[in-house]
């Protein structure tokens, strides 16, 4: 019993010592320029969106899925191209090229009639776009596949997938959506908290993957959390009855305080929706960034000697599999954190008067 | 970093609509409704298993008391059937011991007839022979004392032996 056990360990450890080695592998090409490794450089290059992806590098060749760019401007109108068109960020192509400092760093840019460099209109599949489409894929897949298994056996126990994501969403409707917004009222909002949670917690989990189709940091995102909040914020707004409109501009508090009270409340309104998409952004990208910190020791000591590099490598792999546990959880605290406050403001704006 | 994307927001805008919007119809929608109508049965199942159980001990109690009736039924036929028997046998035996009584009686009474038929018999046997014995001796005129004392004592002997 205790043997299994310990053999289990051994071979989870090993599994996610071979994963995050490929993964400090595959990395190893970011930070390296002229002047030695930069780890500032190589953890924000890795965390940043990017125009192809980036699988591994092979002596000094790049390995990677390059995506199609699409760009529109006035002066240069409509352009669907490949991004292997740039070779990696080192050409220009149809005047476009990818600025490689500045505040546009990263980004495909253009010299427009006045000489300045600005950017056109950007909806490229970039990197992330690709990661949530794959994530978007798998969810349709794996929830349609379970609606058919509920279909198909009506009233009986689940098994397989349908028994693993039963647990979740009972949780989400249960502990999530009954308990904050209501017996009465809950059912209207489940699929967008459920489709919620689980896009969240997809994502999460296949950024802490660190080979293709994870690794993007798609959940810590700023762009991707402001739309998830952006959409609470909408549901809220449009949901919210009398009484919730009554309390933020009309709060129940002596006459004094108004002039405080009504501005802190309409101000609230703003908050909420903002401060969850800067948790789950940080939260998120602060997860990759300390990962990225304990690989970056191993370039770090790697460059002093390749035997301390060697040395530093094996107490960074102890490091990153403890914290690819710890992102585990925080991977679905996060999902549940959103999903569950959404819910409780979606519970606030359609909460009844009670006095 | 803390720039949002254009691309990006336009991108998880859109997919993340289209998904909730299939999902919501293809997925959320039958998974719910499935949930929902499995716990609403297995709330009936239950239900129906508790009221089949109260059944279940209504039917126990009144099998028990069936019973108990039945058994009491069966002692009182058993005793009226043992009182019956009684009673056919006792009056068997008064309407025997009458019938016997009856016949004794009837016995005796004639007994007494044929006895007093026979007293009077003799007593009229008796009388022909005293009288046949008296005319016997009218008719016989005896000779001698001697002679006659034989004949009476014959006679007499005669009178035993009937």
């Amino acid at each position: 019993m205790i043997a299994t056990a310990i053999k289990a360990v051994k071979q989870t450890f090993l599994i996610v010592s071979l994963i995050l080695l490929s993964w400090s592998q595959s990395m190893a090409a970011g930070g390296h320029s002229d002047e030695g490794f930069q780890p500032g450089a190589f953890i924000m290059d890795h965390i940043a969106d990017s125009y192809e992806w980036h699988i591994t590098t092979i002596g000094e060749k790049h390995v990677s899925i390059p995506l199609p760019v699409i760009l529109y401007s006035e002066e240069k109108g409509f352009d669907v191209f490949l991004s292997s068109k740039f070779h990696h960020g080192h050409d220009a192509y149809k005047g476009y090229e990818i600025a490689h400092e500045g505040d546009l760093k990263g980004k495909i840019v253009y010299q427009n009639d006045g000489g300045e460099w600005v950017r056109p209109w950007d909806i490229s599949i970039t990197k992330n776009v690709t990661a949530l489409l794959i994530s978007m894929l798998i969810l349709l897949w794996v929830f349609i596949s379970v609606a058919n298994a509920y279909k198909r056996r009506p009233g009986q126990a689940p098994t397989g997938l349908q028994n693993m994501l039963e647990p979740l969403i009972l949780f989400i409707r249960d502990d999530v959506a009954k308990s904050s917004i209501g017996e009465k009222k809950y059912e209207r909002f489940m699929p967008y908290l459920l489709t919620i949670f689980f896009v969240i917690f997809l994502n999460n989990l296949m950024g802490l993957i660190p080979f293709f189709p994870g690794g993007a940091n798609v959940t810590g995102n700023i762009a991707v959390t402001l739309i998830f909040a952006l959409i609470t914020f909408v549901i809220t707004s449009l949901n919210g009855n009398r009484n919730y409109w009554g309390h933020i501009f009309w709060p129940p508090v002596p006459h004094a305080l108004k002039p405080l009270m009504i501005p802190i409340e309409i101000i609230g309104v703003f908050i909420k929706p903002f401060v969850l998409m800067v948790r789950l952004f940080a939260n998120i990208t602060a997860g990759h960034i300390i990962m990225l910190g304990f690989f970056s020791l191993i370039f770090i000591f790697g460059a002093m000697s390749p035997a301390a590099g060697y040395g530093v490598s094996v107490v960074t792999i102890l490091f990153t599999v403890f914290m690819s546990f710890l992102e585990l959880l925080v991977a679905f605290i996060q999902a549940y954190v959103f999903t569950f406050l959404s819910a409780l403001y979606i519970g606030m704006a359609v909460e009844e008067a009670h006095h | 970093m803390i720039n949002p994307d254009f691309g990006l927001l336009f991108w998880t805008l859109v997919s993340f609509s289209i998904v909730v919007f299939i999902l919501g119809k293809f997925a959320w929608k039958p998974i719910m409704k499935s949930l929902k109508d499995r716990e609403y049965e297995i709330e009936n199942a239950i239900q129906s298993a508790k009221q089949a159980k109260v059944e279940m001990e209504q039917l126990q109690a009144s099998n028990e008391k069936i019973l108990l009736e039945a058994k009491s039924e069966r002692e009182q036929l058993m005793k009226e059937a043992r009182e019956v028997k009684e009673t056919i046998i006792k009056d068997a035996k008064s309407q025997a011991a009458v019938e016997a009584d009856k016949m004794m009686k009837a016995a005796k009474e004639s007994i007494e007839t044929e006895k007093a038929a026979a007293i009077s018999d003799i007593k009229k046997q008796v009388t022909e022979l005293s009288i046949l014995i008296a005319e016997k001796i009218l008719v016989k005129e005896l000779g001698n004392q001697e002679d006659q004392k034989k004949y009476i004592d014959s006679l007499l002997k005669d009178i035993n032996a009937n």
